[in-house]
């Protein structure tokens, strides 16, 4: 008898049986329905939902749930074992969710089934906890079967994880996608309307070039391709100059640089343009100078293509230099001596032998920068002006006057071409390299100093944007303590007060200050979705890495997929999907916590399949021949070798959820309001002081739990072999 | 403490293993019998790891059948078969005390940890690593992780032994004597136990059997004797220890022995079936005596290069069957290059082979 089978029959039964089918209104914490369970018919488990309420559609659940009981004492290699666990499982999975979609909060869903089986005069709502685990069991039954079979070698655990994996990525990414997708071909009422999609898809304002003739603006699709032009090659030049710093010259605060890197990763996006603002806008401390010592009229120039420009520059620069310092440090010394030796003099050893070797980091650096401003939502946010961009028409044609889903969709696809193009040059060239790890060959020599007119170009342009960058960052510590900005200049707390202040009340301590809510709920999600990703991530790595099977690039192709899709478009995307049942999570925690673990689960695997890489196989084997199973051996032996990654895939992906905002701010709602859409919502009422204060203390608690994270995990222990440290790279918005 | 009596025997009936296109091992049948061991010996990428790890059950075999003592165990993962593997790495678990890593096959199937360590104790001295259980395997020699992997992989009593070139990772001094050691081990044991090396030395001297592979398949399997006797192919006599490779002429046969002409010199050679006409006729080196003086029914030839090693001589000699390598024992006698010489067969050591 094989102890799992029964225990996810057992859990099946759970589902159907004792759990509420359907969602609770108040939430997934919420336990107020013990109340009218289990005969209430909003709170009943399915089994009586379809024996008591009418709900027969339920029924034909419970028999697929039954089958498996009847193989419970056959051995493992009994063809009806598989075989009943594949019928159950799948026909499980595909009725479940065929009842799910077809019928909703207003009966059926298709008019075809409307004709063929008459009104229903029932409806359903949205998936809850009975359904979840229901589905578990179904999804486990048919990897158990497949693994019976025999794929994998066998490995059950390795096969439901592989499962497991892609249904989530199937309902959390794909699903998405598909509703953009179905929404851009139909009207606002969803009537099918492929001649509308094409008139939008191709209309004007999105790719019109009346700026190239006339004094009017471009198309939004022109718009945002031009500056991300402007970006990924700003970026990429400015990323190159400080590489060049860090390895060839003797630059004494090479230190320094390496902090200026890891200070944008803890900043939400559009804190730097809100610092660009009150440097540079018009009553910025740089406007105001100007006004006063030389009379320059201050105005809005910075509004628009030089502010997003500024501000995005700032943001990535740190990620072009995270990149090319590895390529940079990378190119062999020898290759250089080499060229030298055959009397090459520097200027023309570094043009012909260290940039040509450069290229690909050049590339890869590029399109980072390149995608990072497509998908850039705060920055023009706040400084957009009136030059639009595609994630900010996408979200204005969602949440604006115009309310227009299907347009939302159509800007969706055009802005997700484009970034999915850039990420498919990426790896079409470069993509895997990314991964290789430098040879332990201790290459002997030393790099070579720059020539002299390449350094004086380097510490040109890099040492006043270093501090541009410090100056930036000044503003932001020192901005909340000012009574107003650009007018009155006096120290004042009043901000932070407002924002963070505590009072004693009847019952002890009051939490009054206006940013409490969303600063519990941002560190909340942040800390369940942080353990989740690193675990999905880390998951998807050791399967990635470690197993073989049919389909696995399609598979690799999935799970990094995300990493591609602009949190816009995700954010529509999760809108349009998780709106209406079967899958109804819009305006509850949930959404936020999935949304992360999706958004950043390539991070983790990226830090997963880097770290494993360097994990011989023969140890994983080495347990499985001393009789511990592939779980068991994930546990104990690759798990403790994993520190260095698990650290960095918690770090991350704890970051990422209190800085990113381009996906949240669909998803927020009055009970789930987070840190940054809060802030974002205090800028657009020019409350510049709150925001700044409340932007700083979140950079404070990130320092604070990366510091956490780390003693909490710990180190690796391997005697001699010190541990490696593992670079943290990706991507913020 | 260990009897030989878990020793089981390991049988292969018609298993093909691909990867994709690349077959990495086709249609292999063979039978290793309970307590011997027996060495897979080919060159690299002939697909002796990926027999060691079918037998291991870290590779599932594409078809046919595996059996250990009476029992499937085809589709059995790696973790159910009651197989042990030492890895050519060691796979030392970096992060756990050598203690723990020889403990692990015990605690991972239940057994409470004080037991489990005082057993490993006893199998650590057994290897002679006494008082070493509370060091990282980074803190040992090559030599001694080596013995903590045997000794991991012995804890579990395991009905099959398994080494993946078990010695490549040591220098050539130590070699030799881990060889032994493993030898004496497996015989007082009494294990079954499989080898997998490209050295034919190590293999002519721990083997009872040895699997010559080649592309694949098995090329020939036999005793050591029998392999360095009686090679059924060219591949196998220039495998295990080198041989030089002529044409010669099959005259008559005559009972069990071919009248043979080789190069003008005539000898009778067991014919092992082969028909008269051309044949291909193995020589060992150390089958071959260079004489100054002019010798009856040999070959003259002139020394082209003549390298001095210590304990012998190799010659290179020019002849009319073309050049050939020979090792003179006799280091006093050496013959700078350009003397001509007799060549002389000895009655050992040459061998007819089918011309392939
Ligand atoms: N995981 C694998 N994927 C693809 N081909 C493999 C794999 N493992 C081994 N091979 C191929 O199978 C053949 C035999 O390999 P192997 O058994 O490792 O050879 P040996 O151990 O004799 O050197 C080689 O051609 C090798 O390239
Ligand atoms: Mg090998």
């Amino acid at each position: 008898m094989r102890r799992s089978v029964v225990l996810w029959l057992a859990v099946g039964w759970v589902g159907l049986a004792v759990l509420p089918w359907y969602a609770i209104e108040d939430g997934f914490w919420n336990f107020a329905w013990l109340d009218g369970y289990p005969v209430d018919g909003d709170f009943a488990p399915a089994l009586l939902q379809g024996l008591g309420h009418g709900r027969w559609w339920l029924l034909p659940v419970c028999l697929a749930l039954a089958a498996p009981v009847g193989i419970l004492g056959r051995r493992k290699t009994d063809p009806w074992f598989a075989a009943v666990l594949l019928m159950a499982g799948g026909f499980g999975l595909a009725y479940t969710l065929a009842q799910g979609f077809a019928i909703g909060i207003r009966g059926w869903e298709f008019e075809a089934l409307e004709s063929t089986f008459g009104e229903l005069g029932d409806r359903q709502f949205g998936m809850g906890y009975g359904a979840v685990l229901v589905f578990g069991a179904f999804l486990f039954f048919l990897t158990e079967g497949i693994a019976a079979r025999g794929a994998i070698k066998g490995d059950v655990f390795v096969v439901g994880s592989i499962g497991l994996v892609i249904a989530l990525v199937a309902a959390f990414i794909f699903f998405p996608i598909t509703r953009i997708l179905i929404s851009a071909v139909q009207d606002n009422d969803e009537n099918f309307a492929p001649a509308l999609f094409f008139t939008k898809l191709f209309s004007g304002d999105i790719w019109g070039l009346e700026c190239l003739t006339a004094n009017l603006s471009c198309g939004v699709a022109w718009n945002s391709l031009f500056m991300a032009i402007l970006v990924g090659a700003g970026t990429t030049a400015m990323g190159l100059a400080f590489a060049l710093i860090a390895t060839r010259t003797g630059f004494r605060a090479k230190k320094l640089l390496r902090v200026l890197t890891v200070l944008p990763i803890i900043t939400p996006p559009f804190v730097i343009g809100l610092a660009v603002i009150l440097l540079f806008g018009r009553s910025g401390a740089v406007s105001t100078f100007l006004e006063w010592a030389f009379a320059i009229e201050p105005s809005r120039w910075i509004y628009g293509l030089p502010g997003i420009w500024l501000a995005q520059m700032l943001a990535f620069t740190p990620i072009a230099f995270l990149v090319l310092i590895g390529v940079v440090e990378g190119i062999s010394p020898a290759m250089e001596e080499a060229a030298i030796t055959l009397r090459a003099d520097t200027w023309r050893t570094f043009v012909t032998v260290s940039l040509p070797l450069m290229r690909p980091g050049l590339a890869n650096a590029f399109l980072l920068g390149f995608i990072e401003s497509l998908a850039d939502f705060g920055n023009p946010m706040v400084l957009g002006g009136d030059y639009d961009v595609l994630s900010i028409e996408i979200f204005f044609a969602i949440v604006g006057a115009q309310h227009d889903q299907s347009r939302a969709a159509v800007l969706a696809i055009v802005l997700l071409a484009f970034t999915l193009s850039a990420f498919y040059a990426q790896r079409r060239w470069l993509g895997r390299k990314s991964y290789a790890t430098i040879s332990g060959k201790g290459d002997s020599g030393l790099h070579m100093h720059l020539p002299r007119r390449l350094k004086i170009l380097s510490y040109g342009t890099a040492l006043p944007w270093a501090a541009l960058t410090a100056v930036i960052y000044c503003t932001i510590m020192f901005g909340g303590f000012v009574e107003s900005w650009g007018r009155d200049h006096g120290f004042t707390l009043r901000h932070y007060l407002e924002a963070f202040s505590v009072t004693t009340g009847a019952h002890g301590l009051v939490w009054s200050g206006a940013a409490w809510n969303s600063f519990w709920t941002t560190l909340e999600i942040a800390a369940i979705s942080a353990p989740l990703t690193a675990g999905v991530g880390l998951l998807t790595a050791y399967i990635l890495v470690r197993q073989r099977f049919v389909g696995k690039d399609a598979f690799e192709f999935g799970t990094m997929l995300s990493f591609a899709i602009p949190g816009t478009v995700i954010g529509i995307g999760y809108i349009l999907a998780f709106n209406v049942p079967p899958i109804e999570i819009t305006g509850t925690g949930v959404i936020l916590v999935i949304c992360f673990v999706f958004r950043n689960m390539p991070v983790g695997v990226r830090a997963g399949i880097a770290a494993m890489s360097q994990i011989d196989q023969s140890l994983d084997e080495a347990s499985l021949t001393l009789g511990a199973r592939s779980f068991t051996t994930l546990r104990k032996v690759v798990l403790p070798l994993l520190r260095p990654a698990i650290v960095a895939a918690l770090v991350f992906s704890f970051v990422r959820a209190m800085t990113a905002i381009s996906a949240v701010i669909f998803l927020v709602s009055a009970n789930y309001d987070m840190a940054t859409s809060y802030i974002l919502g205090r800028v657009e009422n020019s409350d510049f002081g709150l925001a700044i204060a409340y932007s700083s203390v979140l950079i404070l608690v990130m320092l604070c739990a990366i510091v956490l994270i780390q003693v909490a995990v710990g180190q690796r222990r391997l005697g001699r072999r010190g541990a490696q440290q593992f670079g943290l790279e990706g991507s913020t918005g | 403490m260990m009897a030989g009596s878990t020793a089981a025997s390991v049988r292969f009936q018609d298993v093909v293993k691909a990867f994709g296109e690349v077959v990495a091992v086709r249609d292999l049948s063979f039978t290793i019998e309970p307590g011997s061991l027996v060495t897979l010996l080919g060159p690299s990428g002939c697909g002796k790891t990926t027999t060691l790890r079918l037998i291991a059950g870290l590779e599932m075999s594409t078809s046919g059948k595996i059996l250990i003592g009476e029992r499937e165990v085809t589709k059995l993962p790696a973790s159910e078969r009651d197989v042990s593997m030492v890895f050519q790495s060691y796979a030392l678990f970096p992060h756990m005390t050598v203690l723990e890593n020889v403990a692990y096959g015990l605690s991972v199937s239940g057994m409470p940890k004080a037991e489990a360590h005082a057993k490993a104790e006893q199998q650590l001295a057994l290897v002679g690593l006494k008082g070493f259980g509370a060091r990282l395997p980074s803190e040992l020699s090559g030599g001694q992780q080596q013995r903590v992997a045997v000794a991991r992989a012995l804890i579990l009593e395991p009905q099959v032994l398994l080494f993946d070139e078990p010695l490549s990772n040591l220098d050539a001094k130590l070699r030799r004597h881990v060889r032994q050691e493993i030898c004496e081990l497996q015989q007082s044991l009494g294990l079954t136990t499989v080898y997998v090396t490209h050295d034919q030395e190590e293999a002519l001297a721990v083997s009872d059997r040895i699997i010559v592979m080649r592309n694949a398949e098995i090329a020939q399997t036999g005793t050591p004797h029998e392999l360095y006797e009686e090679p059924a192919d060219l591949f196998v006599a220039d495998f295990i220890g080198d041989a030089n490779v002529v044409t010669g002429e099959i005259k008559a046969l005559d009972g069990a022995l071919a009248v043979v002409d080789i190069g003008g010199v005539e000898r009778r050679l067991p014919h092992r079936g082969l028909p008269p006409g051309e044949v291909d006729v193995a020589i060992r080196p150390e089958a071959i005596h260079l004489s100054r003086e002019r010798v009856d029914n040999s070959l003259s030839g002139t020394v082209s290069k003549a390298t001095y090693l210590g304990s012998h001589l190799e010659y290179s000699v020019e002849t009319p069957l073309g050049e050939l390598f020979v090792i003179d024992h006799r280091v006093d006698g050496f013959a700078p290059p350009g003397t001509t010489v007799s060549v002389v067969m000895a009655d050992r050591g040459v061998t007819l082979v089918e011309s392939g």
